[in-house]
């Protein structure tokens, strides 16, 4: 074995794992995030992977991404370039080297670089990396074949043999950070527990690839180590998400004690809260795949009227379709959290592409007056606390409650501490109380926070009939008359008005700021990182980004007026801002907004903003 | 015995147009209910929209009149979440049949636990008078001046095409034979589909001419039991006979026909092929059948959730958040 070489310390690393979409791309990100997240480093994670079912072997339409930022400190966002690209065929490198940094290391599969591969990756010469002008350290290993010999006694027939090559390229990877692998050979034991012949064939070709980065240097000068160095202590685990909503769903459940229903529709990139909700029947969670998107929120209706904490989980297409029954939730003033993990629009868009492109639907897409509270997740562990607060507002103030996420925090994933849900407020929803037997009428309210007194059905003395139509705030029963359905109208509203939320907090250069960043949602990382680059320029920078959007925080305003420019930044064509100027007079700010389907750029973010900065 | 009268279950003065078919089955709700004793407080009625949704508001016990055509998927909600409670689910045939088919055809197919009534009487009265999915073809309406050009749904295709382990059918003027299968529909455990037949009186009066009366009934009808001989007409003169692979209708006494020759109902038989043929009979040739046609034990939905958190709680080793947490991968940073 040759000698070690010297390893160099980085604060930071962005490794970006591509592969042609069977290729287990984000198998392998996803074992090297966890990986470096086990041993303290802070992650932020990006899986990019195509619309298409499954494009032909090969081909450019079919190429998957998995990119991680690795940092000894905190990292917001998955990077803008990666340091590392595996490339693990032709047309992984051509659609994939645009994300590679001027000095990335790049890591490609020879054997698939063919004058097959070539074709299908639409190259015209034989040479690509000539082709693409690639400057770069190329590692360029026989991966395949390599992968075969390890595998030649295992028994394995091609086929599953091929499918352990994306081990190869992690086992490297591992080496290049001088990771501990034995971190994800557990995680293979458990993820292949049933099958213990893959988990073996996986574990020895991860070992292949390490070392053959330790024998042959794989033509690189240095491998590198990422400490940790600013984590809190705690004990933590790696989360996507949409995982953390789920398990903020099941948390506010158990605080709450109710039982969990979850009504739902499979829908791109919200399933996998579905998914995960599923599988915790031992915590007494109740899933139901519907048959429509309509009769997910309307199952989760009744399921409310029936006293369960009811959730149901869709993507911006299914809340179109849901928002009748979600209307109904407001008129019967039931609690309810829809969750809209937002992708790129309108119609079906791109389906696994990331937008804020729903929020005005949110906040304003029924028919009447129709008040409803919005949360917005900021990032994938964020969710957890986003979905425990929307279950809270729900139960506690009797309202539907839309909880936006994206597909960018929904599948990306970060270093969780565990939360202890001791350390949580308690969740007290405004039941009625014995006194009440008898004269008890649905629309009772709070006079306080005008919320309304729950009866769940089975309880003698409450009988009481909830529904679509208007109803006499006193009787409860319907009525048409003009001056009651002003004063419902007004009562919802206020009460939706009236739910405290917390202030939204400055950050940066709170007291000198020239150019305040304003957000909202899942661009947290991003605009959180482009704000530290500027003022780690020189430039006074602060920004406020909100989580609360309806009802907005109280000092919304005095925040948005406090510094001489503000810069709404959103993916969407201006809604934030639109909203904003809405709800606070005379507010006029600039506007950064892209519709790409993809994660803002820090770099353009700075861009742009040091551009508004010096006018 | 109950130690509930119809009385218990009632509440409000119903606002349907004098004559309306629903009257007649409200009354007949009231009543089984009673017979049936379970207590207003533990019994949900959950509806659509229409002129029959608008039947939860006279019903004293926990209720909800919802949105068009969805009833049938928050009644599988609420029954899911709450088991305890005795669900009944009130649509037209707009409400169950059009704009919530597809949630009619799921409910069924899953068999839920649900009493899901669907009062049929062909037309769209509270939007007055529009054709339904079950109004014949031909029909003249507000929105068919020249008849329409399509083919109604007959419920009980719908209901076995969708599995479904019980239909059963009543006149609403029948206040005895809609009781008997409200009952009936309550003990099955899944599922149940009562369709009752019900004149409007002000869009399509005599939609049920032949059948609204005690004597059209006697005359133009079979009452359905279960063990029993399939014998109809005012005199219990005529039977029912397979041939081939359909039904005959045969007299008594004619050709050599005796009582043994008469097919004897089996609501219980799995196969639904005859329980189909039953359904589908029409006049002037055939009898329109009433009573319980279908009545199978299936399992229920609701049930098997509840069954299968059961047994997952006793396999699974974590019951609670915290213990969810810890069949992650974990890690400590250390102070």
């Amino acid at each position: 074995m040759a000698e070690p070489l010297e390893v160099k310390e980085l604060d930071q690393v962005v490794v970006r794992f591509s592969g042609d979409s069977g290729d287990g791309m984000q198998l392998a990100g996803n074992i090297f995030s966890t990986v470096s997240a086990t041993v303290g480093n802070d992650i932020c994670t990006f899986p990019d992977y195509p619309a298409d079912i499954r494009a032909p072997q090969g081909a450019l339409t079919g190429v998957s991404a998995f990119q991680v930022h690795v940092g000894a400190g905190r990292v917001y966002t998955p990077g803008d370039k990666c340091d590392v690209l595996v490339a693990m065929n032709a047309a992984a490198l051509k659609t994939q080297y645009k994300y590679a940094k001027p000095t990335a290391c790049i890591i490609l599969d020879t054997d698939c670089f063919q004058p097959k591969d070539l074709e299908k990756a639409a190259f015209t010469t034989d040479n690509p990396i000539e082709e693409l002008g690639i400057k770069n350290d190329v590692i360029a290993a026989p991966i395949t074949q390599m992968v075969k010999d390890c595998l030649a006694d295992s028994g394995m027939d091609n086929k599953a043999v091929l499918k352990c090559r994306n081990m190869f390229a992690l086992g490297l990877v591992c080496w290049l950070f001088n990771r501990d692998l034995e971190i994800a050979f557990n995680m293979l034991r458990e993820k292949f527990a049933k099958k213990p012949a893959v988990a073996d064939a996986n574990i020895k070709v991860v070992q292949a690839g390490y070392d053959y980065g330790a024998n042959t240097h794989a033509s690189v000068a240095h491998t590198y180590s990422v400490e940790s160095k600013t984590k809190k202590p705690g004990k933590y685990m790696d989360i996507m998400g949409n995982k953390a909503t789920a398990y903020g769903f099941i948390a506010a459940a158990e605080k709450a004690g109710k039982r969990l229903y979850l009504g739902s529709y499979p829908i791109t990139p919200a399933t996998d809260v579905l998914h995960e909700l599923s599988k915790h029947k031992s915590l007494g969670v109740t899933t139901v795949q519907c048959e429509d998107e309509i009769a997910g929120c309307a199952s989760s209706v009744g399921a409310a009227f029936a006293g369960a904490l009811a959730v149901t989980s869709t993507s911006g297409p299914g809340v179109c379709l849901k928002s009748e029954a979600m209307n109904l939730a407001v008129i019967t003033e039931l609690p309810l959290v829809v969750l809209d993990v937002q992708r790129g629009g309108p119609s079906t868009g791109l389906p696994t592409k990331s937008e804020q492109t729903d929020l005005l639907q949110a906040l304003f897409g029924r028919n009447g007056e129709s008040p409803m509270p919005v949360i917005a997740a900021t990032s994938p562990t964020n969710c957890f606390d986003a979905a425990y607060f929307a279950c809270k507002m729900a139960l506690e103030h009797m309202t539907p409650v839309v909880l936006l996420t994206d597909a960018f925090v929904a599948n990306g994933s970060g270093a969780f501490k565990l939360p202890d849900l001791d350390e949580y407020p308690d969740i007290r929803p405004p039941y009625v109380t014995p006194d009440m037997a008898g004269h008890y009428t649905p629309y009772m309210r709070n006079p306080e926070t005008q919320v309304r007194y729950w009866a769940i059905p089975g309880q003698e003395g409450f009988m009481h009939i909830l529904g679509g139509l208007e109803k006499d705030g006193r009787t409860g029963a319907i009525s048409t008359d003009p001056e009651n359905h002003d004063l419902m109208c007004r009562l919802r509203a206020e009460k939706v008005a009236k739910i405290p939320v917390p202030d939204v907090e400055v950050q940066g250069r709170v007291d000198d700021a020239e150019l305040l960043i304003v957000g909202f949602g899942g661009t947290y990382g991003h605009l959180h990182s482009a704000m530290d680059e500027m003022n780690a320029a020189g430039k006074k920078v602060a920004l406020a980004h909100f989580s609360y959007l309806n009802p907005l925080p109280a000092n919304t305003a005095e925040v948005l007026k406090k510094y001489p420019k503000v810069v709404v930044a959103e993916q969407n064509l201006g809604q934030f801002a639109a909203y904003l100027r809405m709800k606070v007079d005379g507010f006029m700010p600039y506007q950064f907004n892209q519709v790409k389907g993809q994660p803002f750029v820090v770099s353009e973010l700075v861009a742009a903003f040091t551009e508004i900065y010096n006018q | 015995m109950s130690e509930y009268t119809a009385k218990d279950y009632k509440k409000g003065q119903p606002r349907w147009c004098p004559g309306c078919g629903d009257h007649f089955f409200l009354s007949s709700l009231h009543k089984a209910m009673a017979e049936i004793g379970v207590p207003p407080h533990k019994t949900a009625v959950i509806s659509g929209i229409g002129c029959s949704s608008r039947l939860p508001y006279y019903m004293n016990t926990y209720a909800m009149q919802t949105i068009h055509g969805r009833a049938a998927a928050i009644a599988t909600g609420f029954k899911v979440a709450n088991p305890d409670i005795a669900v009944w689910q009130i649509s037209g045939d707009g409400d169950g049949l059009a704009i919530g088919g597809n949630h009619f055809i799921h409910a069924v197919r899953r068999n839920v636990d649900i009493n899901m009534v669907l009062l049929n009487n062909r037309i769209y009265g509270l939007t007055k008078g529009q054709y339904s999915p079950t109004s014949p073809r031909g029909f003249v309406s507000k929105s068919s001046p020249y008849g329409t050009v399509e083919d109604p749904f007959h419920p009980a295709e719908l209901c076995f095409g969708a599995r479904g382990h019980f239909f059963a059918r009543a006149v609403a003027t029948d206040a005895a034979g809609t009781v008997e299968i409200l009952k009936a529909a309550y003990a099955h455990k899944g599922a149940s589909v009562c369709e009752i037949l019900q004149n409007c009186v002000i869009f399509n009066d005599g939609a049920y001419e032949s059948v609204y009366t005690k004597e059209g009934r006697a005359k133009h009808t079979i009452y359905l039991e279960h063990g029993k001989p399939m014998l109809f007409g005012e005199h219990k003169e005529y039977g029912l006979m397979q041939e081939g692979f359909g039904l005959k209708v045969v007299k008594l006494g004619e050709n050599g026909v005796t009582e043994k020759d008469i097919l004897v109902h089996d609501a219980h038989c799995a196969d639904n092929t005859l329980h189909l043929k039953l359904a589908l009979m029409d006049g002037p040739d055939f009898p329109v059948a009433l009573g319980v046609i279908r009545d199978v034990e299936a399992p229920t939905y609701d049930e098997a959730v509840n069954q299968q958190i059961e047994e997952i709680k006793a396999k699974k080793p974590y019951h609670n958040f915290k213990e969810l947490l810890y069949t992650n991968d974990i890690w400590e940073v250390k102070a």
